[in-house]
């Protein structure tokens, strides 16, 4: 994946979840963010990037617990958003970083 | 988009997607009554985090805690049962008809079984929700690989923190293991392992603070037995200290216990007519995947008993 392009230059805001396969709560979260990604996809885009196979970024971004969540909006990264509880705790969080959704 | 749903009402309303949860959905549904489980993110609960399960019966080599939580909304799902994805968000459970309001609209049902479970207590210290996901974690199986090498502490003195420590004896360079008491409460099964491993124990001892700018770099040790105190650079730090029961929605309507579990005998009939509680969240001696379904079998017939 292109980053610079594909995230730090996109127009639509990105929402990266940090996850790895073998991560207990990444998997509780998936379904959750599958679900989401089908209600705001076209607002936000989700991208999903594996801390094993993306250890630059994970290190540049200071993921150190993961599932981790970061929204990129205008080429800068917002402040992580770990492990939350709900597909609505992620949606009230967009809400509180400024993404408009409804 | 994120919109709010017109509901039915249902016989019976399930809070909690996990195994107490789909087993009384599961009866419920087979007995014929309409059943709406409520889950806030997905099928398992705390089980679903769990990679490999040994002590749920029939199966020989173990089963992946994610896939028995599918499995288990499948099979309720088999007979009738729905599920809906929200969080709950406030509920009113002592008229007749109970009314639960959720992120994805209001559902009224006769009865409602809460199957909430528990989540990780955290320690309670003022730097702890700053840093947590910045070197203060809950779940080493989950975020262990990520402290490669690296100096670590567990805190906690029971089942989990010993597992935890054993774990991350293995990927790590150091591990402390932090218990206020002078011996660990964990079962046997993990002490010897315990001994031989590289984990360093801090006994008497609990921690006063957690330092560090942008990520955790130090914890200050209280030495219980003469209040003297040091500081750990560590690069992670892992509380394993127990659980906490997901009940502050209904502290206000149905007894707690002093620890905030719901106050249910074996019959998981809590103190409000046609409210039953099932798995973690309920008093009871022991938790585990097995008693949360049976607790989830019996709810059924007692709810069968109060809608008849």
């Amino acid at each position: 994946m292109d980053f610079q392009k594909e995230i730090l230059e996109s127009r639509r805001p990105v929402l990266i979840e940090f996850w790895a396969p073998w991560c207990g709560y990444c998997r509780r979260l998936a379904p959750a963010l599958d679900r989401l990604e089908k209600e705001i996809g076209d607002v936000v885009r989700i991208v999903r990037i594996n801390v094993d196979k993306e250890p630059e970024l994970t290190r540049q971004y200071a993921v150190n617990v993961i599932p981790s969540m970061i929204l990129f909006r205008n080429g800068k990264g917002s402040e992580q958003l770990v492990n939350p509880p709900s597909q609505a705790s992620i949606t009230a969080w967009l809400k509180e970083q400024g993404v408009a959704l409804d | 988009m994120i919109g709010k749903q017109e509901y039915q009402e249902y016989d019976v309303a399930v809070i909690g997607g996990g195994p107490g949860g789909y087993t009384a959905a599961l009866y419920c549904a087979r007995s014929g009554y309409s059943v709406l489980v409520l889950e806030k993110l997905a099928p398992g609960g705390q089980m679903a985090t769990t990679a490999l399960i040994d002590n749920y019966p029939g199966f020989e080599n173990g089963v992946d805690g994610f896939e028995l939580g599918e499995k288990m909304q499948k099979g309720a799902e088999r007979f009738g049962a729905e599920t809906v994805f929200a969080e709950v968000q406030g509920a009113e459970l002592t008229a007749p008809i109970k009314r639960i309001q959720t992120t994805s609209g209001e559902i009224a049902a006769r009865s409602v079984v809460l199957a909430t479970g528990a989540v990780p207590r955290k320690l309670g210290l003022s730097d702890e929700e700053r840093l947590s996901g910045r070197g203060v974690a809950y779940c080493a199986a989950c975020d262990g690989m990520l402290y490669k090498g690296k100096t670590v502490i567990v805190v906690g003195g029971g089942n989990s923190a010993a597992t935890d420590a054993l774990y991350l004896s293995k990927i790590c360079k150091k591990v402390y293991l932090v218990h206020r008491r002078d011996s660990l409460r964990a079962s046997r099964v993990y002490l010897n392992p315990l001994k031989k491993s590289n984990v360093e124990f801090l006994w008497n001892s609990r921690i006063t603070a957690l330092l560090g700018d942008q990520q955790l770099a130090e914890a200050e040790l209280e030495d219980i037995s003469n209040g003297r105190k040091r500081r750990i650079s560590c690069d992670g730090l892992f509380v394993a200290i127990g659980r906490k029961p997901d009940t502050e929605l209904f502290s206000g309507q149905i007894p707690l216990d002093e620890y905030g579990y719901i106050v249910a005998d074996e019959t998981t009939k809590t103190a409000l007519e046609g409210v039953f509680a099932v798995g973690d969240v309920r008093t009871k001696p022991l938790r585990q995947i097995v008693t949360a379904a049976a607790d989830g079998a019996t709810a059924s017939h007692y709810i069968e008993e109060y809608l008849a």
